[in-house]
């Protein structure tokens, strides 16, 4: 968080944001608040409403109620056309299994260049030198451009994804479960791409996920959810080493010694 | 004339084909629904270009069918034969004589005029399909103009062949709006959408019907490194000897030996008449 001061305006800024499935609660008065290059980790277990509350921001679901402030205009309620237009240049979404986020039968570089040709580039030569440079970036052989996403591995797909998010350069990046399905060396790798990403682009992102290595690894800022609601909110090693909520507690103690 | 309707269909149906036609020409382009009726025929044969045809058909009108660019082919003879039975019309294989001319997969050589009308017949009349296969979500793109998707198929065109190897039914942009699809006809005569005459698209399957007015813009897609090229087989005509018409190639005997000769029918006879 170096640089970012209590003065300095929220990118995004989260007001009793709720959904429900019917009679059901997927997240419920949801506040949050998120600075430039400010990385905020939400962990919970399964059907803590955290997805629900992701896929709300990033346009997936519609929310029931709540406001959800970017560069000053609510997301929640933003057209379509608008909304899809953010979701594909400032806006980037990893999902948890890379095959949800990629393009399978378009070869690597046709998945990392859609979201330029899409927002008007029309330079082969250029779409190609991008790819290639963003391959080189998250670690793939630049010599695999051509190669079809199903010919890669899983902890490879999952890099494409997020090059093929990150290519437009956004502001900011919501990621599902990043590191799921993914065996812990592929995922230390890429939580090392991604913390390096995230510092050297100065990007934002919300990471939701059960694994609170991940969180320690890469978050500035720590929410903890259970049945839909924030218990707990502070910075991740007070969060992680004191922490307050009952359920925080047995969420830290829960975690296998290494 | 009395065991059929003029032109077979009834007219409470032709009306409701008028109304999709001239919906399509008021928007360039955009692929408008239609209740596409069972024909005599099975769908694969032209149903959606014959029920347009059907639709637009005249007394006085004259009639040209072409498969291919022939007009001697089953599916060319066929047709011509359905209409001058179900309507009486006048038939004929000069593109210059005919006032609508129903065809599949080729544009006439022979220039077309103000007061023709040329109907496509369409097997998928969706440009998107085959990258985004929902059928709600191709619309929401085409509503909200999202075509970078369009491009990737070309771009994985590229990267697999050295260019751009889409050879027949190569998207272009109407009228600077919708992305089309102009049914496979050879990329050799996209230059050729942007003519006087009307251009209907009919897609009996699928139930669209689209189409492009007089002297509307047509941009065939492209990469600025890699622009647009109407190709065509590298000959000449064994027949009458053009150069520069569409060309079927052919194989003439068992050795390899490989013939020329221009696709459209009517305009290697003239030439040669």
């Amino acid at each position: 968080m170096s640089g970012v001061t209590e003065s300095d305006p929220p990118l995004l800024s989260v007001r009793g944001l709720t959904k429900s499935y019917g009679g059901r609660i997927g997240c419920a008065g949801i506040d949050l608040e998120l600075w430039p290059g400010e990385v905020l980790g939400i962990v919970g277990e399964s059907g803590s409403g955290k997805s629900t509350l992701l896929a709300c921001l990033a346009g997936h679901l519609e929310a029931d109620a709540g406001t959800a402030l970017y560069a000053g205009r609510d997301v929640l309620t933003l057209p379509e056309p608008a909304r899809r237009r953010l979701g594909r240049t400032e806006w980037a979404f990893v999902h948890q299994h890379a095959r949800d986020g990629l393009r399978m039968n378009v070869s690597a570089g046709g998945n990392v260049g859609e979201r330029l040709m899409a927002g008007g580039a029309r330079h082969y030569g250029d779409i190609r030198r991008t790819a290639e440079d963003w391959l080189a970036r998250v670690e793939i052989d630049p010599a695999r451009i051509d190669d079809r996403p199903s010919q890669f591995s899983g902890g490879m797909q999952q890099r494409l994804q997020i090059a093929r998010g990150l290519v437009t350069g956004p502001k900011l990046v919501l990621m599902d479960e990043p590191t799921g399905g993914l065996d812990v060396s592929v995922q230390a790798r890429l939580l090392d791409l991604l913390r390096g990403l995230v510092r050297r682009m100065g990007l934002s992102a919300i990471v939701v996920t059960h694994d609170l290595g991940v969180v320690r690894l890469l978050a500035d800022r720590l929410m903890v959810m259970k049945d839909g609601r924030a218990v707990e909110t502070g910075l991740t090693d007070r969060v992680l080493d004191d922490p307050q909520h009952g359920y925080t507690q047995l969420l830290v103690s829960s975690v296998l010694p290494t | 004339m009395t065991d059929y309707n003029f032109a077979y269909l009834d007219e409470p149906t032709k009306k409701m084909i008028r109304r999709a036609i001239l919906k399509g020409l008021a928007v360039p382009g955009y692929q408008v629904p239609f209740a596409s009726r069972e024909m005599p025929m099975p769908c694969g044969w032209g149903t959606g270009g014959v029920q347009v045809t059907a639709a637009c058909l005249m007394p006085k009108d004259v009639l040209k069918v072409i498969d291919q660019g022939a007009d001697d082919t089953t599916n060319a003879v066929s047709i011509r034969a359905f209409f001058a039975r179900v309507a009486g019309v006048a038939t004929t294989t000069r593109t210059a004589k005919a006032s609508i001319i129903q065809t599949r997969h080729r544009i006439p050589e022979t220039p077309l005029r103000e007061d023709q009308i040329l109907v496509y017949q369409v097997p998928i009349p969706e440009p998107l399909r085959f990258l985004e296969p929902r059928e709600t979500e191709t619309r929401r793109m085409h509503a909200l103009e999202e075509y970078g998707l369009m491009h990737v198929k070309l771009y994985e065109d590229i990267a697999r062949h050295g260019a751009i190897a889409t050879s027949y039914a190569y998207p272009a942009m109407v009228n600077d709006r919708y992305v089309f699809d102009p049914s496979p006809i050879p990329r050799f005569d996209n230059p050729k959408l942007e003519s006087p005459a009307i251009q209907l698209f009919g897609a009996g399957r699928e139930q669209r019907i689209y189409a492009i007015p007089p002297h509307t813009r047509v941009v065939s897609l492209d990469f600025e490194d890699h622009p647009f090229e109407a190709s065509k087989a590298d000959g000449v005509c064994a027949l009458c000897g053009a150069e520069d018409s569409y060309l079927d190639e052919i194989v003439a005997d068992d050795a390899g030996t490989r013939r020329f000769q221009c696709s459209d029918t009517d305009w290697c006879a003239e030439r040669r008449a």
